[in-house]
């Protein structure tokens, strides 16, 4: 018997209670119960305990999102492993690293990627044992490798394994600022006591439909995938492509039925503009949340009026914490706001404080460095020990992970998103937040995205620079930018350069991608 | 249009709306008030319009009532050259 501080013992006893509810559909390949993906799920682990996996060993999975998927995350769970989602779209060169640099002893990978993972292992070593999927897609690529692995030898049914609290669950690896990437260590009690946060801020119903919207590599999938199958509700997974196609996705949410929708809030001001809301059924939808970035006020204000009835919750927390604020927007947004919402007030099963450069907590109200502590911090960065230790407040008793965003607590105690230590520049002896000169350039009509980088100039210290996509064929001159920064901005944040790009580029997790916008002319 | 004017626009151009369409510079295109001259790029100008016309300005003059459009500049300099 799996512990309640266990991450998968939510399956096991949703499948218990609730065997005959659908816990995962891949939408135009079909869809798996409760007692089926347990079912899978135990045979994923009883193979992975074949294959050699150990408590406390690392499992890599590199599969599109599918319910391929989500068994092997939970059969890798239950072989007392943490699993290690890598980016399918990312280059092989990248996923190699990852793989070797935490050690998985298995892989669960699709054939379509083996090759070119086989050519980067000659220089790094042999590929751990594999099982190797043909397709994905409700499971049954998954079922039919483990079939041909059975015929083999047949894989002896084993227990589940219980882990403990501390045992790592899962190892998400975010950019790091070597340039290699890094991989952030979650624990089963990380996320438990994420997950039941999460239970208490959206009680979640069996006849509740879950988007999975972000990719299983990104940590808003643990709210997905977790919170989800928790509650014996319905996950539905979003493929990459109609993840960015506002129309399609718009028509999924209807027909789907989604309740609970969960993703970063680009997409969210995408479906406002070009999703044709107003032409479908989307009443079943209850809980918007968003999170990753900041949503630009009048997109959401935009989305609010579309869907008006709605709970929207504004989530905020890097992968080292996961969501450690949290925010419920009042509506209506008014008119004249121009700000973004508030980050909110500490998740309960976390504290939060607002510390000066020393590490000395400020007086409320004052500008500082959001550190968070308790249930939900990271144990570290796998095999980096300097950088974990960095990543916390020095000389402190409890571990205070240092988020590196500036903010303050407003007269409703709500925290208040400054912005990063790192997008802060000094101009002309201005301190100047570089995501504000964004919200600045958001209030022209014109704009659909804006994205401002500050870069080292010889001759006046920084040069600001403003990267445009226009709603519009032709876009407004450079005059007509500079005046409407000048009506809106102080003279000392207006950027220096605006260069104009048909779309943003993003990163895989579909945030602008701020250091390929630096390295652009 | 007059040589000073032509100057001007071309020295604004170059300098600080790398790119921008030419038509889009009008005589009366606000400058400063219009966000394409901060400070330091006013400074800039006023070095260029001293060195190319050998005047002088006064630091009173270099603000926006008196340096806004090319127009504007074109008279300053006009009267300076006496």
């Amino acid at each position: 018997m799996a512990t309640s501080a266990a991450l998968h013992h939510y399956l096991i006893e949703a499948a218990r209670r609730w065997p005959e509810n659908t816990a995962v559909v891949d939408p135009g390949s079909g869809s798996l119960r409760y007692s089926e993906l347990h079912r899978l799920s135990d045979r994923v682990r009883d193979r992975l305990r074949a294959m050699g996996v150990r408590s406390g060993d690392r499992v890599g999975l590199y599969l599109r999102k599918s319910t391929d998927g989500v068994a092997s995350i939970y059969g890798a769970l239950k072989s007392g492993a943490a699993y290690v989602p890598v980016d399918p779209g990312a280059p092989p060169s990248r996923n190699a690293f990852i793989l070797q640099n935490c050690g998985v002893s298995a892989l669960i990978v699709e054939s379509r990627f083996v090759e070119r993972l086989r050519a980067e292992h000659e220089t790094l070593g042999p590929l751990p044992p594999m099982i190797v999927l043909e397709s994905v897609g409700s499971g049954r690529g998954l079922s039919t490798a483990l079939d041909a692995l059975d015929r083999k030898g047949l894989a002896p049914p084993t227990d589940t394994i219980d882990a403990a609290p501390d045992a790592l669950a899962y190892i998400l690896y975010t950019s790091g600022s070597t340039g290699k990437p890094k991989g952030v260590m979650l624990s089963h009690d990380n996320a438990v006591s994420f997950v039941d946060w999460c239970s208490e801020l959206l009680e979640p119903r069996t006849t509740d439909r879950f988007s999975s919207h972000a990719p299983f590599h990104f940590d808003l999938s643990i709210l997905d995938i977790h919170v989800c199958i928790k509650h014996g509700a319905t996950l539905v997974l979003i493929g990459e492509d109609v993840g960015k196609d506002p129309e399609r996705l718009a028509q999924l949410i209807a027909a789907e039925r989604i309740s609970i929708w969960y993703s970063a809030p680009s997409i969210l001001a995408l479906l406002s503009q070009f999703g044709r809301l107003n032409e479908l059924d989307l009443a079943p939808l209850r809980i918007v949340l968003f999170a990753g970035e900041v949503f630009p006020i009048k997109h959401l204000r935009a989305l609010t009026r579309q869907l008006p009835g709605r709970r929207y919750v504004n989530l905020y927390g890097p992968t080292e914490t996961n969501v450690c604020t949290w925010y419920e927007v009042k509506l209506p947004i008014p008119e004249d706001r121009l700000k973004p919402v508030a980050i909110g007030k500490s998740c309960s099963h976390l504290q939060c404080k607002v510390v000066d450069s020393e590490g000395e907590t400020v007086r409320r109200g004052d500008e500082g460095e959001l550190v968070v502590a308790g249930r939900g911090v990271m144990q570290g960065y796998w095999a980096l020990p300097e950088q974990s230790a960095r990543a916390f407040l020095a000389q402190a008793k409890e571990r205070w992970y240092k988020t590196g965003d500036v903010v303050f607590e407003d007269d409703n105690a709500d925290y208040v998103y400054l912005g990063r230590r790192d997008r802060m520049v000094k101009r002309r002896g201005y301190r100047v937040e570089l995501g504000e000169i964004e919200a600045g350039l958001y209030r022209h009509p014109t704009v659909k995205e804006a994205a401002v980088v500050a870069v080292a100039d010889e001759e006046t210290g920084v040069k600001i620079k403003a990267f445009l996509s226009c709603r519009e064929e032709k876009h407004p001159s450079l005059i007509e930018m500079k005046r409407f920064c000048a009506e809106n901005l102080p003279t000392y944040m207006i950027p220096d350069t605006f260069s104009w790009q048909t779309a943003l580029p993003k990163t895989s997790t579909d945030k602008v991608d701020y250091q390929r916008l630096k390295e652009m002319r | 249009m007059s040589d000073v004017e032509y100057t001007v626009k071309q020295f604004i151009l170059k300098e600080f709306l790398p790119g921008e369409d030419p038509s889009e510079l009008t005589s009366s295109t606000p400058l400063i008030t219009g966000g394409i001259l901060d400070s330091l790029a006013t400074m800039k100008l006023v070095m260029f319009l001293e060195e190319r016309y050998g005047v002088r300005f006064e630091a009173h003059e270099v603000d926006a009532d008196h340096l806004d459009t090319v127009a504007d500049i074109a008279k300053l300099v006009a009267i300076k050259k006496g």
